[in-house]
């Protein structure tokens, strides 16, 4: 079913109060449909409230206005169909990179055996099974956050919220993971919907590419990216039409007007 | 720094300490004699352990020095259970810490040993006193670093846990309990020190039992060399105590990374 909706907002807004009683718009009648399998790419300004909509799809926040839906129900508070991963790892110092895996499994009470499973064979795939037993002050950052993205699928969630997971890592390392993150999503089959500053990152990663306004945040452009192999950002990078979408995707968002001198 | 130049790093220093210890020891023995400091204000190293024997075979000094440290070690243990658990209380808390806030910084700012006259008048000279002071004086510094420590926590890993569904009880125990484990620890050494000081007072005060008692014995003596045995075997007892509090952070917190020594 190629046009199942897997991830959907319907007109959402979210008011913040604030200090002397005004309250802050952060998003505005935000609409998006992510459909099975497939990535999005969320791009805007800081501050546009891209985080303050991945906190609703996980149901960690509720909307002022509208609705979150994924596989179809409405979002009511933490589920197991999304699991997000952050820009920090947030691996937990005292437990092994492998007991770090089975974190999210082991609070849904997946029994001991079977969790040990899906994070052994996890690991494997990730390349990290000689790391199982490794303390996390013990890997390099890049390592570190590939354990984040084992822990993030070990739940199996249909949905993954990525909020730009790599921007900490140094450029060489991001582009492997990148590489990684796109073939595991792509033999996952899962779908996800990623917030990144990096133009590139998004138009390589996605099906998709979203433009946010500065706040109040309001989806501004939607680009489908049409160059093949989503689950080969390596070679897309190579796509001679790349080079068209940043640009595109650079007008949108207003880099290089404003910062350009004056002459 | 590579591993071979850390022992070689430390081997020095362990020479180096030894060889201070040496030289300590022989200007306490020599040195007085040389300045004609009178024994009365420094005895000699010799004296003192001429001293410790004595009180070893008839003063009781094992049985004195037993009673202090069984009372370091109930008043240490539950001052530290007490101080525990209130933080992780207050912790989770934040309207009873408000409310208590203003009660415990005074009850902090209060020096605890100046309890000890109070305890001693309502319970005799009995070892209750010295151990309810030294509950008192480990309470704090123990609660205080577990509040903290349950306040800190990083709130993107709380909501790691509750966007996987964690109950209260599986976001303590999976995440704000083991996260306030290193600051608790600290607490403890802080606290296994204090609890002598707590105990000490306490025996000084008022009773016949306990190396605060001989302390205040030799005073009363003028026996110079018994108020020196009494302290260097005060030094033991918390030396002892911060020991074992060491060796269990060690096992506790082995995840950590071996941080740079510090000796302290």
């Amino acid at each position: 079913m190629p046009d199942l909706i897997r991830l959907e907002y319907r007109n959402v807004t979210m008011r913040f109060s604030q200090d002397g009683g005004r309250s802050l718009t952060a998003v505005q009648g935000v609409s998006i449909a992510v459909r099975d399998g497939e990535v999005v790419s969320l791009i805007g300004p800081s501050g546009c409230g891209k985080s303050t909509l991945l906190n609703i799809g996980s149901g960690l926040a509720a909307p002022s206005e509208g609705e979150a839906f994924v596989d179809g129900e409405r979002v009511e508070g933490p589920n197991a169909h999304v699991a997000f991963m952050l820009q920090k790892d947030l691996l937990l110092p005292w437990r092994t990179v492998v007991e770090n895996v089975m974190f999210g499994v082991e609070i849904q009470g997946v029994a001991a055996a079977e969790r040990r499973r899906r994070a052994q064979a996890l690991l494997e795939n990730l390349k990290l099974a000689e790391f199982s037993n490794h303390y996390p002050h013990q890997l390099s950052g890049g390592m570190r956050q590939r354990v984040a993205l084992a822990r993030t699928l070990a739940v199996d969630p249909t949905v993954l919220l990525l909020d730009e997971p790599f921007s900490a890592v140094d450029a060489q390392t991001r582009i492997t993971l990148q590489q990684e993150l796109a073939q595991t999503l792509k033999r996952a089959g899962k779908t996800a919907l990623l917030i990144t500053h990096d133009l590139l990152e998004a138009v390589t990663l996605s099906d998709r590419v979203l433009v946010m306004s500065r706040r109040p945040g309001k989806i501004i452009d939607e680009i489908a990216i049409e160059i093949p192999g989503r689950d080969d950002p390596l070679t897309r990078r190579h796509n001679a039409r790349i080079t068209g979408y940043v640009n595109r995707l650079m007008d949108q968002l207003g880099i290089g007007t404003e910062a350009r001198v004056p002459a | 720094m590579s591993a071979a130049s850390q022992t070689s790093l430390a081997r020095r220093g362990t020479a180096w300490s030894l060889l201070l210890l040496v030289i300590f020891l022989a200007a306490w023995e020599w040195g007085p004699g040389l300045l004609r400091i009178p024994s009365f204000i420094i005895p000699p190293l010799s004296a003192v352990a001429k001293e410790a024997v004595r009180m070893w075979e008839v003063s009781g000094l094992l049985k004195h020095t037993s009673i202090t440290a069984a009372e370091v070690l109930v008043g240490f243990v539950i001052g530290s259970l007490m101080g525990a658990v209130m933080g992780y209380l207050l912790g989770m808390s934040p309207t009873a810490e408000i409310a208590l806030s203003p009660y415990i910084l005074a009850l902090q700012i209060a020096p605890k040993v100046a309890f000890a006259p109070l305890f001693i008048l309502w319970m005799g000279f009995t070892v209750y006193p010295k151990i309810l002071v030294a509950i008192l004086i480990v309470f704090f510094p123990v609660m205080v670093n577990v509040l903290t420590a349950v306040r800190t926590v990083d709130p993107d890993l709380i909501n790691l846990a509750r966007a996987f569904k964690a109950s209260r009880a599986q976001i303590f125990w999976k995440i704000e309990f083991p996260a306030s484990l290193p600051p608790l620890f600290a607490g403890l050494r802080i606290g296994s020190t204090l609890a002598v000081v707590g105990v000490v007072v306490g025996e000084l005060v008022g009773g016949n039992m306990g190396l605060g008692y001989l302390l205040s014995f030799g005073e009363g003596q003028a026996n110079t060399a018994m108020v020196f045995v009494a302290i260097v075997m005060l030094t033991i007892v918390g030396g002892i105590a911060y020991g074992l509090v060491i060796l269990l952070e060690q096992r506790v917190l082995h995840y950590l990374p071996k941080r740079v020594h510090t000796g302290f």
